[in-house]
C-alpha cells in the first residue's frame, strides 16, 4: 500500500523535476538581448556548476563584466532574501532547473 | 655545411664604438675636403654675393676619378644589379637522414656579410670608462663624448678592417696624445652635416601649437532602482506553476482562434493605418481652407458684421437685402433646394435639402451641410438615391438630421458617422408613405425618452416615427380625409379619399396642437391626441398650401402660403385669415422672424424675397427685393437665422443664398415707444395683439 502510494508521488515529483527544468524569467528590466545573453549565460553557468553555486555566480559576474561592462553582482542559490539597488535596465531574476534562483545585477 | 662569404672582421674585444670612427672618418673627409671647396668659392665668389645665407653646393670628387669626354659620358652601360650573391655556391648537398641520399639545397644563402662589428658601450660615468678616458688622457672633451670614448682604439680597428696599416693603430702613449689633439679640431669641424649634393634642401618651420583648453562636464549617473524579492524552493515551484498554467492557456487560445484574429488584426491595423495618414492631415487642411476662406471672403465677412444700410435713417417704410455668401456645391447645380434648416447649435451650420420638384424629372437627392465659415465647400455631403423633399435638424442633439425623400421614405442621418449611409431609414414594409415625403420635424423625445420625429407626406398621412436602437418604428398620427363621404369599396368596404398633405407646423406653446397644409388647399389644425378628426379645417387656398408656421411668439396666428399667390396671416380661432396679401407669383415659403412678431418674409417664384413687418406696413412689404441672378430662377425655401439679422433663401438652381436684412426690417419695438425698451415675447405679443384689434373691429371687411 505504501509503496503503491509512493510510486505515484515520487513520478510525480521527478515529473515536476522534469517540467520545471527550462529557465524562467522572474523579472527583468534588461532589454531582449541583453536579457537573453545573461539568461543563456546562467543556464551555462548553472549547467556548468551544477554543484558549486559559488563558482557559478563567478562565471556569470565575470562573464557580464567582460560583455557589458563591470561591475555586475550575481547570487546564485536555492534560497535567499535580497535587497539591492542595481542600475536601471540592468536587472536580471530568473529562477532555473526548478530549485535554483539566480539575481544578476549591475550597480557600479 | 653552408659556405657563404663572410668577411666579417673581428676586432678585439676593448674596441669601443662604430659611430667614434664613422664620425671621425666623416670629419676627417669634411676637413679634406674644405680646401677646394673654399678654392671653388673664391672662384664663384662674385655672383654668389648675395646668396651667401644659402648653403653651398660643393662638388666631392675623389681624386683618382677618370676624367671622361662628353661623348663617353652619354654612352650608356647597362648593368643589373641583382641581390644574388655572385660567390654563392648554386650546388650545395647535404645528406638527407630521411632518405638516406645525399640531396641538393634548394635554397642557398644569398647572404654577404662584408662587414660586422660588435661593440659594446659604456657609459661615460662608469668606472670602465673613467678608467679608459684616464688611461687616453681626455676628459676634456665634453661635448664630443662617443668621439673621444676609446677612439684610438676603434680607428685602429676600423681601418684594420680595411686592410690598411696605420702606425697609430700600435700607438704608444705619446702617440696618442697626439692623435687626441688632432681630434679635438676634426670633432669641431664635424658638425658640419654632410649633405645630399645632388638633391638637396632643407627647410624649418615651427606650427603655431594651440593653446591647451580644460573642459568639464558631468553625466547623470544611470537611474537606480531598488529590488527586492525572496528565493526559495516554493517560491520557485510556484513561479513555475503559474507559468506552466499560462503557457497552456495561450497555448488553447491559440489553438482556438489563432488563424483568425491574425488575419483580422492585419486587416485592422492596414486600415488603420491607412485612414491615420488621411486623418492626420485632416484637421490642418481643414484649418487651412477655413484661413483661405476667410480672407477669400473677408470682405463679406465685413459685410455681415458691421454693414448697415444707412439710407435706411432716410426712408421709413423701406428696407434692402444685402446678399452676403452664396453656397452651392458643383454636384447640388440644377438640384432644386427643397429645404433649408439652421443648425439649432452651431450657429454657423446650415443643413441644405436638395431634390426636384418637377414630377417628371426626378433626380437623386443630395444634403449639404455648410458653414458660413466656409461657403465654397460644404462641411458634410450625403448623396442619395432619391431626391431630398425635406429635412430637420434635431435640436437637441444637432448631429441628427431627420430626411423625407421622394419615394416616401424617411431616414436619420448623424453627422458624427463616417457613413455615406444614414444611420436609420424606414423601408418599403415599415410603413414609409407612399407619395413625397413634404416635411419632417422632430419631436419632444418621448415617454421612453426615445427620439421622434413627424413627417408628413404626399399620400395624407401624417406618421410619426421613433428611433428604436436600430429602427424606426412608424405610427399613423392622422389620416387627411376629405370632407366627401367615402365611397363602396369592394365587399362592402369603405374607401377613404385622402387629401395630400404638403406641409404641417406644431404649435410652440401647446404640445399636441399642429396645422397640416394641403395640396387642396385646406388648412386642418389637428390634434396628436385625436387621429381621426380634425379641430378645424380653413378653406385657406385654391391651390397647394406650401407652407404654414405658427406665430414665433403669439399663440393664436399662424401664416400660410400657397400656389395661388397668396400669404395669409390666421388666427386659429377664425376662419377668415386676418391679413392677405397677393405676391403676384406663386409662393414657396414663408418665415416667421425670430426676433419680431410682426415681421416675416415670403420668397416667390419669380425670384423674389418679400419682407413685411406688419407693425410698420399692413399692407405692402417694407422690402420687395429680386435676389437670383439669372431669369427664370424659382424661389423655394426661406429661413432666418435664429440669431443674426440674415435670412437665407434657396432656389431651384440649387443655390442657396444669405442676406442681411438692413436695419429698417428688423425694427425693434423700443423704437416705436421711444420711452420704453422692454423687450421679450410679452411685448410682441402685444404688439400683435394690438395690431389684431386693428383689424378685428371690422371682421367682415378683409385687408
Amino acid at each position: 500500500m505504501t509503496e503503491a502510494a509512493g510510486e505515484p508521488k515520487k513520478e510525480e515529483a521527478h515529473d515536476f523535476r522534469r517540467l520545471h527544468s527550462y529557465p524562467l524569467i522572474r523579472h527583468s528590466d534588461m532589454n531582449e538581448e541583453m536579457r537573453t545573453e545573461a539568461m543563456e549565460l546562467c543556464v551555462t553557468a548553472c549547467e556548468k556548476f551544477a554543484t558549486n553555486n559559488e563558482t557559478a555566480a563567478r562565471m556569470v559576474k565575470e562573464s557580464m563584466d567582460k560583455k557589458f561592462g563591470s561591475s555586475w553582482h550575481a547570487v546564485v542559490g536555492e534560497g535567499f532574501g535580497f535587497e539591492i539597488t542595481h542600475e536601471v535596465k540592468n536587472l536580471l531574476y530568473m529562477f532555473f532547473g526548478g530549485e535554483k534562483a539566480i539575481i544578476v545585477w549591475k550597480c557600479s | 655545411m653552408p659556405v657563404a662569404a663572410k668577411p666579417a672582421l673581428k676586432k678585439p674585444a676593448d674596441t669601443m664604438s662604430s659611430q667614434g670612427i664613422a664620425s671621425k672618418k666623416a670629419s676627417k673627409g669634411a676637413k679634406g675636403k674644405t680646401p677646394r671647396g673654399k678654392d671653388m668659392d673664391d672662384m664663384s665668389e662674385m655672383g654668389e654675393v648675395g646668396d651667401e645665407w644659402m648653403q653651398q653646393k660643393t662638388m666631392v670628387k675623389p681624386d683618382d676619378q677618370l676624367e671622361l669626354t662628353e661623348q663617353e659620358m652619354k654612352e650608356e652601360f647597362t648593368r643589373i644589379l641583382t641581390a644574388n650573391n655572385p660567390h654563392a655556391p648554386q650546388n650545395i648537398v647535404r645528406f638527407s637522414f630521411k632518405e638516406k641520399v645525399f640531396k641538393q639545397v634548394a635554397s642557398v644563402d644569398q647572404l654577404a656579410i662584408h662587414f660586422s662589428l660588435d661593440g659594446n658601450m659604456l657609459h661615460k660615468d662608469s668606472d670602465e670608462a673613467r678608467r679608459q678616458m684616464a688611461r687616453g688622457g681626455l676628459a676634456e672633451a665634453p661635448s664630443e663624448p662617443a668621439v673621444a670614448e676609446g677612439e684610438e682604439k676603434a680607428e685602429a680597428a676600423g681601418e684594420g678592417g680595411e686592410g690598411e696599416a696605420k702606425p697609430e693603430g700600435e700607438g704608444g702613449e705619446a702617440e696618442k696624445e697626439e692623435g687626441a689633439t688632432q681630434t679635438a679640431p676634426a670633432a669641431k669641424g664635424g658638425d658640419k652635416k654632410l649633405t645630399n649634393q645632388f638633391n638637396f634642401s632643407e627647410r624649418a618651420s615651427q606650427t603655431f601649437n594651440n593653446p591647451y583648453r580644460e573642459r568639464g562636464t558631468q553625466t547623470e549617473p544611470p537611474p537606480r532602482v531598488n529590488f527586492s524579492s525572496t528565493a526559495n524552493q516554493w517560491e520557485i515551484y510556484d513561479a513555475y506553476v503559474e507559468d506552466i498554467q499560462r503557457q497552456e492557456k495561450s497555448k488553447e487560445k491559440k489553438g482556438f482562434r489563432g488563424q483568425q484574429e491574425s488575419t483580422n488584426r492585419k486587416k485592422i491595423s492596414a486600415i488603420e493605418s491607412q485612414g491615420d495618414d488621411i486623418t492626420r492631415i485632416e484637421k490642418p487642411a481643414k484649418i487651412l481652407e477655413r484661413m483661405v476662406n476667410q480672407n477669400t471672403y473677408d470682405d463679406i465677412a465685413q459685410d455681415f458684421k458691421y454693414w448697415e444700410d444707412v439710407s435706411d435713417e432716410y426712408r421709413e417704410q423701406e428696407g434692402t437685402l444685402l446678399p452676403l455668401w452664396k453656397f452651392s456645391y458643383e454636384k447640388s447645380k440644377r438640384l432644386a433646394v427643397t429645404s433649408i434648416c439652421w443648425d439649432p447649435k452651431y450657429r454657423d451650420l446650415l443643413a441644405v435639402g436638395h431634390g426636384s420638384y418637377d414630377f417628371l424629372k426626378q433626380t437623386r437627392g443630395l444634403i449639404c451641410l455648410y458653414s458660413l465659415k466656409n461657403p465654397s465647400f460644404p462641411e458634410f455631403i450625403y448623396n442619395t438615391e432619391t431626391g431630398v423633399m425635406c429635412l430637420d435638424i434635431h435640436p437637441a442633439y444637432p448631429h441628427l438630421v431627420a430626411v423625407g425623400f421622394y419615394d416616401g421614405s424617411v431616414g436619420v442621418f448623424s453627422l458624427t458617422e463616417k457613413i455615406q449611409e444614414p444611420m436609420y431609414k424606414c423601408t418599403a414594409k415599415g410603413g414609409k408613405h407612399t407619395d413625397p415625403v413634404w416635411e419632417v420635424k422632430w419631436q419632444k423625445d418621448d415617454l421612453d425618452n426615445n427620439m421622434n420625429f413627424f413627417s408628413i407626406g404626399g399620400d395624407g398621412r401624417v406618421v410619426s416615427w421613433t428611433l428604436v436602437k436600430n429602427e424606426l418604428l412608424c405610427t399613423d398620427v392622422i389620416l387627411l380625409k376629405l370632407d366627401e363621404s367615402p365611397a363602396d369599396g369592394a365587399e362592402g368596404t369603405q374607401l377613404f379619399t385622402l387629401g395630400c398633405g404638403t406641409a404641417f407646423d406644431f404649435h410652440k406653446q401647446t404640445d399636441y396642437l399642429f396645422l397640416v397644409g394641403t395640396e387642396e388647399g385646406k388648412i386642418h389644425k389637428c390634434s396628436k391626441a385625436y387621429s381621426s378628426q380634425f379641430l378645424d379645417t380653413f378653406d385657406a387656398h385654391h391651390m397647394a398650401v406650401h407652407s404654414v408656421r405658427w406665430n414665433t411668439f403669439h399663440p393664436k396666428i399662424f401664416l400660410s402660403c400657397s400656389a395661388d399667390w397668396t400669404v395669409k396671416i390666421w388666427e386659429h380661432t377664425s376662419n377668415m385669415p386676418l391679413f392677405t396679401f397677393d405676391l403676384g407669383s406663386s409662393v414657396g415659403d414663408v418665415a416667421w422672424a425670430p426676433y419680431s412678431s410682426t415681421v416675416f418674409a415670403a420668397v416667390t417664384s419669380d425670384g423674389k424675397v418679400h419682407v413685411f413687418d406688419l407693425n410698420v406696413n399692413k399692407y405692402e412689404a417694407l422690402c420687395e427685393q429680386v435676389v437670383v441672378t439669372k431669369k427664370k430662377t424659382k424661389l423655394t425655401h426661406i429661413e432666418f437665422n435664429p440669431n443674426y439679422p440674415m435670412i437665407i433663401v434657396g432656389d431651384d438652381r440649387g443655390y442657396v443664398t444669405s442676406l442681411k436684412l438692413s436695419p429698417n426690417l428688423r425694427k425693434m419695438p423700443k423704437e416705436k415707444k421711444g420711452v420704453e425698451a422692454a423687450k421679450g415675447p410679452e411685448v410682441e405679443i402685444a404688439k400683435m395683439d394690438k395690431l389684431l384689434s386693428l383689424v378685428r373691429e371690422p371682421p367682415a371687411e378683409k385687408k
